[in-house]
């Protein structure tokens, strides 16, 4: 016979506020199999799981079902109690009756009525549980660092640091992302290649990383400790064994006027290039699109003066598979493009810039060297218009978020304006200043006390051109929403962070789930901010938000340290939710007939098929197996069998059935 | 007829709705109480025959819902079940159970508020066609 113990929480007030907790007690220690019922303020507690150990002694429970928050969030909590007391892990089951009840439904009876509901059906399932036992997995002692910037750089070093190897694949030709191409950074405005560019090149020095730029993720199989990546190694067209980065190439190039990505379309390149000079690694690559061999055919001068011979024009992409114990994905942000701001005149006049340009102008290693100069004419811009929120916290834009780092750098930017223009005039439009961080506050407050950087209250309706001048007609709310209009050399828009474009494709490879704005999703957005739903998978940097360089560098080694901790044993023990199929004493054997439905519907390859001999060893019959190793559990297989033959551990036919009869 | 309040239950996969409704809780939006959910670890794994015993159970109304094509945890049991759920629709229709009782979505763990709405409409749709008396009629037939 079942003993069932049920256990309630109130949650403090979050379930009992609505949920009659007292009421469901005692309805559910009427339930058929159930010998014990209690309620406890905070079930998860140490004392809340006292009780549960001491009831599993004293009551000789074969099962246990705690009625508390989602199974996603305490169920490992609660099955490790019941371990402790000698249960089977897998004889404890949680009925969410926190976020499928009290915190959705209003206080009430049948409120109240459906915790019961949902406890009794979790009773039905329990009743039915079997005692399962982990699987044993073997851990590949590599990870996976998807991207290069300083979210990728940091997991990567501090992966490698704690031993372990790291392969680092960056999609451009350089590590470095984001923040190489920033001129300083705030709040202490020291010059940010200076304390990224050492990262750099610790990482290609690093014995135990590899590095894999200008490539990318094409796929990922396999599961915790044992995935398999394929990576494109886009054709560099440059043999990097051979190539020693003199750059006679770059100089000898006649393709020189396209735009260059790094500068952000503020510099020009050439078509075979290195997007900086402390790119690593120095090597350039050649940009098929605008390179004059891969257009008409003919030049290779690249070819001709290269000393070393390392050019190769012919060079094909490379699929490289690889095999990993863990992913972390740091593949950053892109920010809004030019095309969603017609009222700013943003693409159309040439001196209303983002915030990336204007760090591109500023920075010493960029175009200007570090020289104010509008795009326009080269001129010094004796007034700058800054507009905070361009489309953060736009609803009309499809971002109701904040951006979080641009009032930071909007402070920056006019602050580095008025250090080098000593006369200029920079007026900064914003909603409100978001100035959260250590030393963040006082840094806006230099900008205005001590650089005089005028702050108004409000937003920019409209920008035009007029006699050579930016006209930016604004509003200042806290003059009594007085409209307010000024004459301006260059505009710069601190566009809203965005993830980037094929963030989406990103997810669906990598298996997590993402939010709307195709952020990717932790797997609980206070206590398990670097994980994801996808075990094995963690996250870094602005990939999963608009995040500051401090955040970014925090979450990557946090993310690192999951990653240490995961390989810090040789194997782990994996969830024993898997496909089963029967096996029956002689003569069924088993009642799969072998149809193998199973096998074409199966995404892991799990299915295997087993020979059923009798002892002469001839085969009576050809049935399914379930190989422990590669089933994941999704039960695709459960649904197709016409027969029955296979079940799903866990979630069993009889299982799902019998919580259907409680209803 | 007013008092009548519907009884749903909703088939979910664990990764995509189930995290979804979670959301909901977290983000604290109110929906209707009358739906119970089922817990399944994709949608692949929802035998339809799963669904015709809700029904003889008393459901009046039945949600399927998981992650979002090519967002599936397990790669491609959401495809798995959305042919399924085409041919069991046809099914249904074809044997005189009236369509509008079941439901098909796609909600993801980051759609708290799609959960709720959705499951309001559906309680709303189903509480105007009145208690789910036909397919007991229907398993009844026939019977003396």
């Amino acid at each position: 016979m079942a003993r069932i113990g049920v256990f309630i929480c109130h949650c403090g007030e979050n379930i009992a506020g609505t949920v009659d907790v007292f009421k469901v007690a005692e309805a559910a220690g009427k339930f058929p199999g159930v010998v014990h019922s209690v309620e406890y303020k905070y079930m998860c507690s140490d004392p809340g799981q006292t009780m549960i150990k001491d009831a599993i002694k004293e009551k000789k429970l074969t099962g246990v079902v705690v009625a508390a928050c989602s199974p996603r969030m305490h169920e490992p909590t609660f099955r490790r109690a019941c371990a402790e007391a000698g249960l089977n892990p897998f004889l404890c089951e949680m009925a969410n009756i926190r976020e499928h009840c009290s915190w959705v439904h209003e206080k009430g009876e049948a409120t109240t009525q459906k915790a019961i509901e949902l406890i009794r059906i979790m009773v039905e399932k329990v009743k039915r549980n079997k005692p399962l036992y982990s699987i044993k997995v073997p851990v590949t002692k590599t990870a996976l660092v998807l991207g290069g910037g300083i979210a990728g750089i940091q997991a990567a070093l501090d992966i490698a640091n704690a031993g372990h190897q790291v392969i680092l694949v960056e999609r451009s030709p350089s590590i470095g992302g984001h923040m190489l191409q920033l001129s300083e950074t705030f709040p202490t405005l020291d010059c940010s290649q200076c304390i990224l560019t050492p990262r750099m090149v610790e990482v290609a020095q690093h014995p135990k990383i590899t590095l894999y730029t200008y490539s990318e993720l094409e796929s990922l199989d396999g599961f915790i400790g044992n995935f398999k990546a394929r990576i494109r190694r886009k054709a560099r067209g440059v043999d990097e064994k051979l190539c020693t980065g003199c750059g006679v190439c770059i100089q000898k190039c006649p393709q020189k006027k396209i735009p260059s990505e790094f500068d952000a379309g503020m510099g020009k390149r050439t078509a075979i290039y290195v997007p900086c000079p402390q790119s690593v690694p120095n090597q350039p690559v050649i940009d098929r699109e605008h390179c004059t061999y891969y257009i008409k055919g003919k030049c290779k001068i690249c070819e001709k003066f290269c000393e070393r011979k390392a050019i190769r024009l012919d060079q094909q992409d490379e699929i490289i598979e690889v095999n990993v114990g863990a992913v972390v994905a740091a593949t950053g942000f892109d920010i809004l493009h030019s095309k969603d701001f017609p009222e700013y005149g943003y693409g159309k006049y040439p001196d209303v810039i983002d915030g990336l340009q204007f760090e591109r102008l500023a920075s010493a290693s960029g175009p200007t060297l570090g020289a104010i100069k509008r795009p326009s004419d080269g001129k010094e811009p004796e007034t700058v218009v800054f507009i905070a929120c361009a489309g953060s916290r736009d609803d009309a834009k499809g971002i109701p978020y904040c951006s979080k780092i641009c009032c930071m750098y909007t402070a920056k930017h006019a602050m580095l304006y008025k250090h080098k223009v000593h006369n200029g005039k920079a007026y900064v439009f914003y909603m409100d200043i978001r100035a959260g961080g250590k030393n963040y506050e006082e840094f806006v407050r230099r900008a205005i006390e001590e650089d005089g950087a005028v702050y108004l209250r409000g937003r920019v309706s409209r920008i035009y051109e007029e006699d050579g001048k930016l006209i930016v007609k604004g509003v200042d709310t806290l003059l009594g929403a007085q409209p307010v209009e000024i004459k301006a050399d260059m505009v710069v828009l601190a566009t809203a962070i965005v993830a980037n474009q094929d963030a989406e494709s990103l997810a669906q490879k990598l298996r997590v789930s993402y939010d709307p704005y195709h952020f990717l999703s932790e797997a609980h957005p206070k206590l398990r901010p670097v994980e994801t739903n996808t075990a094995g998978i963690f996250l870094a940097g602005a990939c999963q938000a608009p995040k500051d360089i401090p955040e970014a560098v925090a979450q990557a080694s946090g993310a690192a340290a999951k990653v240490a901790g995961l390989f810090s044993s040789s194997e782990l023990s994996r969830e024993p939710v898997i496909a089963v199929v029967n096996r029956l004493p002689p003569p069924v054997f088993s009642t799969c007939t072998g149809c193998f439905l199973c096998e074409k519907a199966c995404p892991y390859q799990a299915i295997e098929r087993e020979e059923i001999k009798d002892r002469k060893g001839n085969v009576i019959k050809v049935v399914a197996k379930v190989n422990p190793g590669l089933c994941q559990g999704c039960g695709t297989c459960v649904a197709l069998c016409r027969v029955k033959a296979i079940d799903l551990q866990g979630f069993t036919n009889e299982q799902v059935y019998c919580e259907l009869m409680a209803l | 007829m007013s008092e009548f309040e519907p009884k749903i239950v909703a088939f979910v996969c664990n990764w995509c709705t189930y995290a979804g409704a979670d959301l909901t809780g977290t983000s604290r939006i109110k929906y209707a109480s009358n739906v119970r959910m089922i817990r399944l670890p994709c949608t692949g794994r929802i035998d339809f025959m799963l669904l015709l015993k809700a029904f003889e159970q008393g459901a009046d109304g039945i949600i399927v819902s998981g992650c979002h094509p090519n967002d599936c945890h397990y790669t491609a049991g959401n495809f798995h079940a959305r042919r399924r759920w085409m041919m069991f629709r046809s099914l249904l229709d074809f044997l005189g159970i009236d369509t509008r009782r079941i439901h098909f979505a796609w909600v993801s763990a980051a759609e708290g508020a799609k959960w709720a709405e959705f499951v309001n409409s559906v309680t709303d749709q189903v509480r105007k066609l009145g208690p789910n008396e036909q397919y007991q009629k229907l398993s009844q037939a026939g019977v003396e």
